[in-house]
């Protein structure tokens, strides 16, 4: 890209209007919170709040905090180690129920009793089940991806268009080759939707695990983002908790974001749309 | 266009040697379920697709030509009676003949240069021979400049051309193709009749050829079979002695041509006739195009 690209996609329509939504939702915040002072009430919900001007001061001070930091880094790490080993384990598996009738009739029973569970109500089995805090966290996210991304790819793997199997074995290729120049492109779109479904899911379920379980072995303030707030919520810094949501939102935005870039790499022909 | 550029280039045989095979195909039956939900798609079906010869089948949508094309191609088995290529019964898809589908069967995750080589790739042919075929077919086919387009890139007759090249380059002994035009604009599909006629009057491959548009069966067969309503079954079989090579400019023209045409329409139109009395909403709208038809004629 170059630089006059760049600054008309910074400048554009599109991006003013981003500009103008966040700038009036942070005015109305503010005045709703500051509703005590400026107009003599407590606005219901919103006057409870701390205003984003307090808000930023705080956050401010924080950015040089080690511990506010290391919540990211864990929560990440967690959500990371979830993710990729829903990937890792959840696409050959989808792969494979989509390929073999009978592992699918073996697996699928199973999996269907499994999947509506939510992945919270895995939290007390997890900590039994694994020997530590930390592992039993990221389990509980993995199982946030993981049905996700299964389900897509099978269902992915399943739809291909029956001509192209035909096509491919009338002119010679073998069983292997269709999986690996049919089967397997030919899903790359349902993965990538699967694991940007799945991902935002990890950050929905790592941060209710980091709260119940009481933010893992870090000790102190090394307990993740979802820990962040609980110990704001309890130590009384309204402030803090609200900088904790945000964190979680800038962080899942940019996970999902990087799984578009990769997505995008990977799907070179749909880009031409 | 596409023609144009063709013509000053070297023909086909030049660059693959031309095996022509033969099908035949005698007392076909095909029907789906069993019992009381019994249907019959394919009944007693009988013709031959004859060695280095176009043979365009033609009758009313919804008869059961797709189904005979699956039986054809191998995808499918009959119920009973029997399918030979060269005097050796079929039993399977295999690149002897080749099926060009409706609408574009191209990977949509290759490139057209990567869509025409994937037989060769596929049976382990990626040599530099295979690929200098390629990029003939490629010119053949006026896609030079779309080598590393995808399919999405490119117009419905480009993808067509492509499919055709994905076909060509397997050097099938018959081509087998499932009204490949449909759904092209008016313009384009007349430019592919005459761009698919000359490539054809060039290499002289079998091909078994269908299709519901009477004027694209007419200018491209040499002979035409035209098939009844469902249970599917040979109706008559026109000898299109029309010669070649043929100019669509002036093929309607023709007494020949166009009595041809009429003997075929009225066919059609008896057939289209029962399905209508059948209910059948693809014959109403023939019947509805039929009656136009004859009216401007």
């Amino acid at each position: 890209m170059n630089m006059k690209k760049i600054r008309r996609s910074l400048f554009s329509r599109t991006t003013l209007r981003a500009i103008v939504s966040i700038t009036v939702f942070l005015i109305l915040w503010e005045a709703g919170s500051r509703s005590k002072e400026w107009a003599g009430f407590t606005m219901p919900w919103i006057g409870l709040v701390p205003p984003p001007t307090s808000v930023l001061a705080v956050w401010w001070d924080l950015l040089g905090d080690t511990g506010y930091w290391q919540s990211w880094y864990l929560s990440l790490m967690r959500v990371l180690s979830g993710f990729v080993a829903a990937m890792v384990i959840g696409i050959p598996l989808g792969l494979l129920m989509a390929v073999s009738r009978t592992f699918n009739s073996i697996t699928f029973p199973s999996f269907e009793i499994l999947r509506p569970i939510p992945p919270l109500a895995w939290v007390p089995v997890a900590i039994i089940f694994w020997p530590t805090e930390e592992l039993s966290i990221a389990f509980v996210t993995f199982l946030g991806a993981f049905f996700t991304v299964v389900i897509n790819v099978l269902g992915g793997a399943r739809s291909i268009d029956m001509r192209f199997y035909q096509s491919a074995q009338a002119m010679g290729s073998s069983q292997w080759d269709i999986f690996k120049r049919i089967v397997l492109p030919a899903t790359v779109p349902s993965i990538v939707v699967g694991s940007s479904v799945g991902m935002g899911i990890t950050w929905n379920v790592v941060v209710a695990a980091e709260m119940i379980s009481g933010g893992g072995g870090g000790g102190g303030s090394g307990g993740g983002l979802g820990f962040f707030i609980w110990n704001s919520y309890v130590g009384g810094s309204y402030e803090q908790i609200v900088i904790g949501m945000i964190s979680i939102g800038i962080a899942g935005y940019a996970c999902s974001e990087l799984l578009r870039g990769i997505g995008g790499f990977f799907t070179p022909w749909l880009r031409t749309r | 266009m596409a023609s144009a550029q063709h013509g000053a280039m070297a023909p086909i045989t030049s660059k693959i040697s031309i095996s022509a095979g033969e099908m035949v195909v005698s007392n076909v039956c095909k029907s789906y379920g069993t019992g009381l939900f019994e249907k019959k798609v394919v009944k007693d079906c009988s013709f031959s697709v004859e060695r280095g010869k176009l043979t365009v089948m033609i009758g009313p949508s919804g008869c059961g030509k797709s189904t005979l094309i699956k039986l054809l191609a191998g995808f499918e088995k009959p119920t009973s009676g029997s399918i030979l290529l060269n005097g050796k019964p079929v039993t399977g898809p295999g690149r002897d003949r080749l099926v060009v589908f409706q609408e574009s069967a191209l990977f949509p995750w290759m490139t057209s240069y990567d869509n025409i080589m994937y037989g060769p790739i596929a049976r382990g042919e990626n040599d530099q021979k295979a690929r200098d075929l390629a990029e003939f077919l490629l010119d053949k086919v006026g896609l030079r400049d779309f080598r590393s387009k995808y399919p999405m890139q490119l117009s419905g007759g480009m993808q067509r051309r492509a499919e055709l090249a994905r076909a060509m380059i397997n050097n099938p002994e018959v081509m087998i193709l499932d009204e490949p035009f449909r759904g092209l604009d008016a313009m384009s599909k007349e430019l592919m009749w005459e761009y698919y006629s000359a490539l054809y009057e060039e290499s002289r491959r079998t091909t078994f050829f269908v299709t519901t548009d009477i004027d694209e069966a007419l200018f491209l067969a040499d002979r035409l079979i035209i098939m009844s309503n469902i249970p599917t079954r040979v109706r008559a079989t026109i000898e299109v002695d029309i010669p070649r090579p043929r100019k669509l400019a002036d093929f309607f023209l023709g007494d020949r041509a166009n009595e041809v045409k009429m003997t075929a329409l009225s066919l059609l139109h008896e057939e289209a006739m029962k399905s209508f009395s059948g209910g059948s909403k693809a014959a109403a709208d023939f019947v509805e195009s039929y009656a136009r038809r004859s009216q401007r004629a």
